[in-house]
């Protein structure tokens, strides 16, 4: 309760920085906030002109023209919402070294912003993506509010995530690195970009062992099919988020006072 | 409120060997330390009153700042502690976390809230932090077209916006321009008076003689010495005398200025002393004060001729004041090797606040331009105070009056 109280208090410090990192970014061009919106709505029509229109691509079994573009967006949205939280919180607390060095304030502020300018990136994108699913009339209904769980189980674990590869990158630089190539190659090994039954039933066996394939699978099927996910395919991720939250509260709460020594 | 309790207070840094052995000893379980610990500081006792004001003094990698680090929370201690009451807030760094794209007021507002505070407290503290910073119209600028100066001007007004209990200042406040300096310190004077605790921390001993009831002298890790600004600052005087000159050359560069000593070397400045009229060393100057300068030349060639000159410099190297054994006609003729001359130079020290140096010159005509034996800058720094006097400005103390008549 004592942490709530300390955050409550710093909630205008939180919610300034969150504010002014965005603006940052957009502060000094013509069309400020505009470029937000500008970059996810290009990359979603590239999508859906490339693969819909001109590739002409086709989901096996769904017969809609934009099936598989809205397959595409449901795991690379979502998918780069995980990968900018994860990579953000990993290097939070050696990008404000100073900061930290200089000034005694609640250091988890940090992590809790960096997550939070993710999610208003993604809000953001997601919204307008969820426009493009009304007006194309692929809107999936009442089961969209399906998402909220699903979302909340990966928000969990890129904070348990990113708050574990934060520390341990201040005392490892290596892990920054490593963490790189690993989400890289993570992506490719989730059913994202192509449908995991197009696979050789090798592969398929192997990638259900992947706990995001699952999720993203979860995200495919609301979307694309309008169906309920397979609740009960998310427990092992749900269960590796949870113990990754814990592992880096605890490693933060041992190591915080050596941090700032080492940054 | 706005006390300071230190007890058995140590920090060590932790030294690994290689990269890996700190993974070592995280990974293995039950494994012994496998790092060597690296004292900065050691059993440092001390208490701070309510409404005191402290000065911390020592020289470079004494743990001034390892000290102040552990008091404002932001490092923790390796042994001991550290308890604070009441509100802290240090002028560390001047314009921390400023973003240059945002302007003052919406930076002002980030900082206090960075501070702990709300921003409705900032909201309603923002007009007094724009007199206060006296930067007009630039308060809704961006930071990037401020100049170094009204950073500072507008760091230090939000930093002191809401008088702290404890209030930590740094050299920080050497930076802006001399009316500035003067302000913050009447305010930290003032909120000293109110009751704040005050912990000045600075190797520029005229502003701790100038403010603090208390001296702490660190040096190598540890206190070396606490009591009266006076006592603590005397020894610290006779501490850096000790030096052989072959080191005081280095703590001569603490101000970031390098000495430089060049000539043929046939004749050398071996000892130099800034003294006052007792023969005392001393560092920190009164203004008026009488000084002696206690120098020792030695020959280490045959010299047909000597002339020994002095100058004196303030902070920018512009000279106040120069002469030498030429022009007072006491040239000497005929000098042997390894014979020593010793000068004596007094002075009243009629100069304005700040820091000044003496520069040596041995040679062998009127000026060091046709034959020079040694070229030394910067031998010796020293600091002028006013104490005792009516403040004033500039580089020369003029004994002068004012008459005013009204009708």
């Amino acid at each position: 309760m004592g942490i709530l109280k300390t955050f409550w208090g710093y909630r205008g410090f939180i919610l300034g920085s969150v504010q002014r990192e965005f603006q940052a970014n957009y502060k000094n061009s013509l069309l400020g906030a505009a470029w937000t919106v500008i970059r996810p709505l290009v990359m979603i029509i590239v999508y859906t002109v490339v693969f819909s229109q001109i590739m002409r691509s086709k989901l096996p079994g769904v017969e809609s023209e934009f099936a598989y573009s809205i397959y595409l967006c449901a795991g690379v949205l979502t998918w780069t919402f995980f990968s900018e939280a994860v990579t953000r919180g990993q290097n939070v607390f050696i990008e404000n070294a100073n900061l930290l060095k200089k000034i005694n304030f609640p250091r988890m502020c940090l992590p809790i912003i960096a997550l939070t300018n993710a999610l208003v990136n993604f809000v953001i994108i997601f919204a307008l993506f969820t426009v493009f699913l009304l007006v194309t009339g692929a809107f999936p209904g009442k089961i969209f509010l399906a998402l909220i769980p699903v979302l909340a189980i990966q928000v969990l674990l890129s904070a348990g995530l990113g708050l574990t590869l934060g520390v341990l990158n201040v005392f490892f630089r290596d892990v920054g690195q490593l963490s790189a190539i690993v989400l890289q190659f993570w992506f490719w090994a989730t059913p994202i970009v192509y449908p995991i039954n197009i696979l050789p039933p090798f592969f398929q066996q192997l990638l259900s062992h992947n706990p995001m394939t699952h999720l993203m699978a979860a995200y495919q099927q609301i979307l694309v099919n309008g169906q309920r996910p397979d609740w009960l395919s998310l427990w092992p991720i749900t269960l590796i988020a949870v113990v990754l939250c814990i592992t880096g509260a605890r490693l933060f709460s041992k190591h915080a006072g050596e941090m700032v020594d080492e940054l | 409120m706005g006390t300071i309790s230190v007890r058995d207070l140590g920090k060590a840094y932790k030294q690994y060997p290689t990269r890996s052995a700190r993974l070592a000893e995280w990974l293995i379980p039950f494994s012994p330390p496998r790092h060597a610990q690296k004292w900065v500081l050691q059993g440092l006792n001390f208490e701070v009153k309510p409404g005191e004001a402290i000065g911390i003094i020592g020289m470079n990698g004494a743990g001034k700042s390892t000290l102040l680090k552990m008091i404002t929370g932001t490092t923790e201690p390796t042994t001991g502690s550290v308890k604070v009451t009441g509100r802290i807030a240090a002028l560390l760094e001047l314009g921390m976390g400023f973003h240059p794209d945002f302007t003052g007021r919406q930076n002002a507002i980030m900082a206090g809230q960075l501070l702990g505070l709300s921003a409705d407290d900032m909201r309603s503290l923002m007009p007094e932090i724009e007199a206060f910073a006296e930067i007009g119209d630039y308060i809704d600028q961006p930071v990037r077209v401020y100049s170094s100066g009204m950073q500072m001007r507008l760091a230090f007004s939000v930093a002191t916006a809401k008088r702290p209990d404890i209030l930590i200042v740094d050299e920080a406040l050497s930076v802006g321009d001399n009316y500035f300096q003067h302000k913050s310190f009447d305010r930290i004077r003032a909120y000293n008076k109110l009751g704040t605790t005050l912990l000045i921390v600075s190797h520029d001993k005229g502003a701790v003689q100038g403010i603090c009831d208390r001296a702490i002298l660190l040096s190598g890790g540890s206190i070396a010495m606490q009591g009266s600004p006076e006592t603590v600052m005397d020894y610290y005087n006779a501490m850096i005398a000790e030096r052989d000159p072959a080191n005081v050359q280095q703590v001569l560069g603490h101000d970031g200025n390098v000495q430089t000593i060049s000539g043929t070397g046939e004749a050398r400045v071996v000892k130099a002393t800034l003294c006052d009229e007792d023969g005392k060393p001393v560092e920190v100057v009164k203004v008026g004060q009488a000084l002696q300068v206690q120098v020792e030349v030695e020959a280490f060639a045959d010299l047909p001729e000597l002339v020994f000159g002095y100058q004196i410099k303030d902070r920018l190297g512009q000279p106040v004041f120069g002469t030498n054994t030429f022009h007072t006609k006491q040239l000497l003729q005929d000098l042997r090797t390894g014979q020593r001359v010793r000068f004596v130079l007094r002075f009243p020290a009629n100069l304005g606040e700040g820091s000044y140096s003496v520069s040596f010159a041995l040679h062998d005509a009127e000026n060091h331009l046709a034959k020079s034996y040694e070229w030394r800058d910067r031998a010796i720094v020293f600091n002028v105070v006013i104490v005792g006097k009516d403040h004033f400005v500039g580089l020369a103390w003029l004994p002068s009056s004012i008459e005013v008549q009204r009708d």
